[in-house]
């Protein structure tokens, strides 16, 4: 992964500094709060209904070990001994006091760490695959390209003080795994005909209160332009970008209010005037931050690993697990382990201190020191031998991280909501433990397969709900916490924006309601067809009647 | 006599910032003798006479577009870009672009709600002159802040104080 030189060190330390002395300043009165909260945010300190949140960057969503025992050791020292993995691939921290912020992050910068824009009007920490250089469907490996996007976005002079926060994705395989299509810039890396790399690049993607998928501006844009590319869509966006309205303030409400025809002509007016100007990417730049990510040291192994297959005929336990949380790798006999932080005792994605130091050593064990974090908020071992994996079992299963449960109904995605959140409408967590908890048959859950479950706490959608095969939105409706749900959302390839089935529910009625979803499904399903593609193909309606009764199908026609 | 930052130092500054009430008709104004930031408004309708005249700049607010100001920059000695709110970063782009695409050599300065914080950002786009509003800062205050312009000793992307990315600048290895 990549490696601090002098150059990047000294811009994390030098964060630091500067950090330490706002901080100081604030809490000696020279600066106010309104002055003080876009640079707390650009640091990823958000003041929440308990305490400080501080969100760590994870550049793409990859750590070492090393950098993952200074998360532990944060987790245990200034926090209350955990962590939180985000659907940005970052790392959040609950219980921060202000006063220590800058330690913590003088800690992190040892470790080549940092929270730099990890919030605010700026542009974000770039998410990526989280199985880059591993996957077997992968064109181009995305994370020299979101290191080099990295150094060009971090403290962008210009673009410091967007209309609204600003998210970039890069995705290099057949499947997109970074939802390209619901980021401000979604970068796909291919080859054009001459076999040159270069990007299709979407734009105007997004989530929040209105869920938009990104469109094409641009179908190839050589390697070489990327950075002066995006430097002309921002410029655009940072000048004509409504400052107005908060909720009309993303790209996307520019990019639709104009046209895409209209902002491509004026992002490629721009384009010709920066286009081969100085931050046109040299071969030798981009080879040198390629350099840190070359493959590692493989065995060459046998495809099938005998002792594997003996270990998952004698243990049905690891079995299931090894079904559901080993992916497929593309060295023969290694394999990709998906560490679930989806355990129902539970909040999804927290991680405690001795977990994390736990998920160290596996990384130092058995997959050369490095993890990464998903935006579906699990850890991965990208780089596990076959032959290791029961042993990776055993520990991971008594720290909690081998719930089997990979890819299932159960391994949701879940904002932190109104248990922490002062934005929240409504509590996520306990919803998503209370479907846990009747979701708790494993063979139930493989029946029911490949399905996506998404929770956020309000309509800003930090949980993705919007691209959820099924969504749950907590609403407010006088003053008391209520639930709505929605059905056909989904992320990768076939990006599609849920609807909302119907009237919203009280907490208590939830699991029902998604065992009556789930009811529809195995009714109604085709052989081998997956819960989205029944959805796709029967409609809401059935859902209707199997949630609400047959009063929904008569109400919405006699409203007709 | 109140103070600003001029390429990073402190120093005097009379100039005076002209603000149209919603009352007054950009023709029926009297500008004051000295240094002068004049709005878009009244530069366009007193062009004439105005271009001619010694210590006479225009002010544009964050709305308004450096383009409009394109075909008059040989005449004028200095712009001035209003942040009405810190927050609203369109000056840095109008900035950027006075200095790259217009090539425009007076001065280019930061007003409205200029603050310490801020001062790297603004540098690096292109801004010589930096006004914090009046009563802002102490004077003492404002010799501190100087230091926030070196917050950052190399930065990785190009601007307009360092037209080279840092990859182009510095020996990188790997
Ligand atoms: C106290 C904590 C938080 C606050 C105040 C907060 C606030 C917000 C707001 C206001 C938006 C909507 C932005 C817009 O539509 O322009 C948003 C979106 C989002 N947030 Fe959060 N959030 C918080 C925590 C989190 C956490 C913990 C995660 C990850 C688990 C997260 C991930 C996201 C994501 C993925 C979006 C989607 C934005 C998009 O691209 O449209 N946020 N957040
Ligand atoms: S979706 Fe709403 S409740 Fe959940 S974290 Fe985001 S802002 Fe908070």
């Amino acid at each position: 992964m990549y490696r601090y030189d002098p150059y990047d060190q000294k811009i994390v330390d030098e964060r630091v500094a500067q950090f330490r002395d706002q901080t100081r300043r604030y809490l000696a009165g020279e600066l106010t709060d309104d002055e003080f909260r876009p640079l707390r945010l650009q640091n990823g300190l958000y003041i929440q209904r308990h305490a400080p949140m501080l969100r760590v960057a994870v550049p793409y969503g990859l750590l070492s070990t090393t950098q993952i025992r200074k998360l532990a050791h944060i987790a245990r020292t200034h926090d209350k001994g955990y962590a939180h993995v985000t659907t940005r691939q970052n790392f959040q921290f609950n219980w921060p006091e202000l006063k220590v912020v800058p330690e913590i992050l003088a800690e992190l910068a040892t470790v080549e760490m940092h929270a730099i824009q990890t919030s605010g009007a700026c542009i974000r920490n770039i998410t990526s695959d989280p199985f880059a250089g591993v996957a077997g469907d992968e064109y181009i490996d995305p994370r020299p390209w979101c290191e080099v996007l990295r150094q060009w976005s971090t403290f962008h002079p210009e673009f410091a003080f967007l209309p609204r926060k600003f998210k970039i994705a890069v995705n290099g395989a057949e499947q997109d795994r970074a939802v390209i299509q619901c980021h401000d810039i979604g970068l796909e890396l291919k080859r054009d005909a001459a076999g040159e790399i270069g990007f299709r690049v979407l734009v105007g993607g997004g989530m929040g209160r209105t869920p938009i998928i990104g469109t094409e501006i641009n179908d190839f844009v050589p390697w070489q332009h990327i950075i002066t590319y995006c430097e002309a869509i921002l410029r655009v966006y940072n000048r004509y970008g409504r400052r107005d309205n908060l909720y009309k303030a993303r790209i996307k409400i520019l990019v639709k209010a104009l046209g895409i025809a209209e902002f491509k002509r004026q992002v490629e007016e721009e384009w010709a005037f920066g286009k081969n100007g100085p931050s046109t990417l040299t071969e030798a730049e981009v080879a040198r931050v390629a350099t840190h990510f070359t493959t590692p040291a493989y065995a060459s192994l046998p495809a099938e690993d005998a002792g594997y297959a003996a270990q998952r005929s004698a243990t049905p336990a690891f079995a299931a697990w090894a079904r559901r949380n080993v992916l497929a790798h593309k060295v023969p006999g290694y394999a990709v382990v998906v560490l679930s932080l989806k355990d129902p005792q539970r909040a999804p994605g927290d991680i405690t201190d001795a977990q994390l130091e736990l998920v160290a050593d596996l990384g130092d064990a058995y997959s050369f020191g490095e993890v990464r974090a998903t935006h579906e908020q699990n850890l991965v071992l990208a780089d596990v031998r076959q032959s290791d994996l029961f042993a990776v079992w055993e520990k991971a299963r008594a720290a909690g991280l081998a719930t089997p449960t990979f890819g299932l109904l159960t391994d949701m995605i879940c904002c932190p909501g109104g248990d922490f959140c002062a934005l929240a409408n409504a509590k996520s967590i306990p919803i998503a433990n209370a479907i846990q908890a009747r979701f708790d048959d494993l063979d139930y859950l493989y029946d029911i397969g490949d399905i996506e479950l998404n929770i956020s706490g309000c309509m800003n959608s930090c949980g993705h709900h919007h691209v959820g095969h099924i969504g749950i939105l907590g609403v407010d409706k006088n003053g008391s916490e209520w639930y709505q749900v929605s059905l056909g959302g989904s992320q990768g390839n076939n990006t599609s924006i849920g609807k909302v089935i119907g009237r919203a529910f009280a907490a208590a009625e939830m699991p029902d309601v998604i065992s009556k979803v789930i009811d529809v499904y195995r009714a109604q399903r085709l052989d081998g067809e997956r819960f989205i593609e029944t959805v796709r193909r029967i409609g809401l309606d059935p859902f209707k009647i199997g949630v609400y009764g047959d009063a929904a199908i008569i109400e919405r026609k006699q409203n007709a | 006599m109140p103070k600003l930052i001029r390429n990073g130092r402190v120093v005097d500054d009379s100039a005076e910032i002209l603000v149209l009430d919603e009352t007054q008709a950009p023709e029926a104004l009297t500008l004051p003798e000295g240094q002068v930031f004049v709005p878009l408004a009244v530069w366009q309708a007193h062009k004439g006479m105005l271009s001619g005249r010694a210590g006479v700049g225009v002010w544009l607010d964050s709305h308004e577009s450096v383009e409009d100001l394109a075909e008059d920059l040989e005449s004028l000695s200095a712009v001035a870009l209003n942040f009405p709110k810190f927050t609203d970063g369109r000056a840095y782009s109008g900035a950027a672009l006075l200095r790259s695409r217009y090539a425009f050599k007076g001065e280019v300065r930061a007003i409205g709600d200029v603050l310490r914080d801020q001062f790297f950002f603004m540098q690096r786009c292109g801004f010589d002159t930096l006004q914090p509003k009046a009563g802002k800062y102490s004077d003492a205050q404002l010799e501190e802040a100087v230091a926030s312009l070196k917050d950052f000793s190399s930065p990785y992307q190009a601007a307009i104080d360092q037209p080279e990315p840092l990859f182009r600048r510095a020996r990188r290895v790997a």
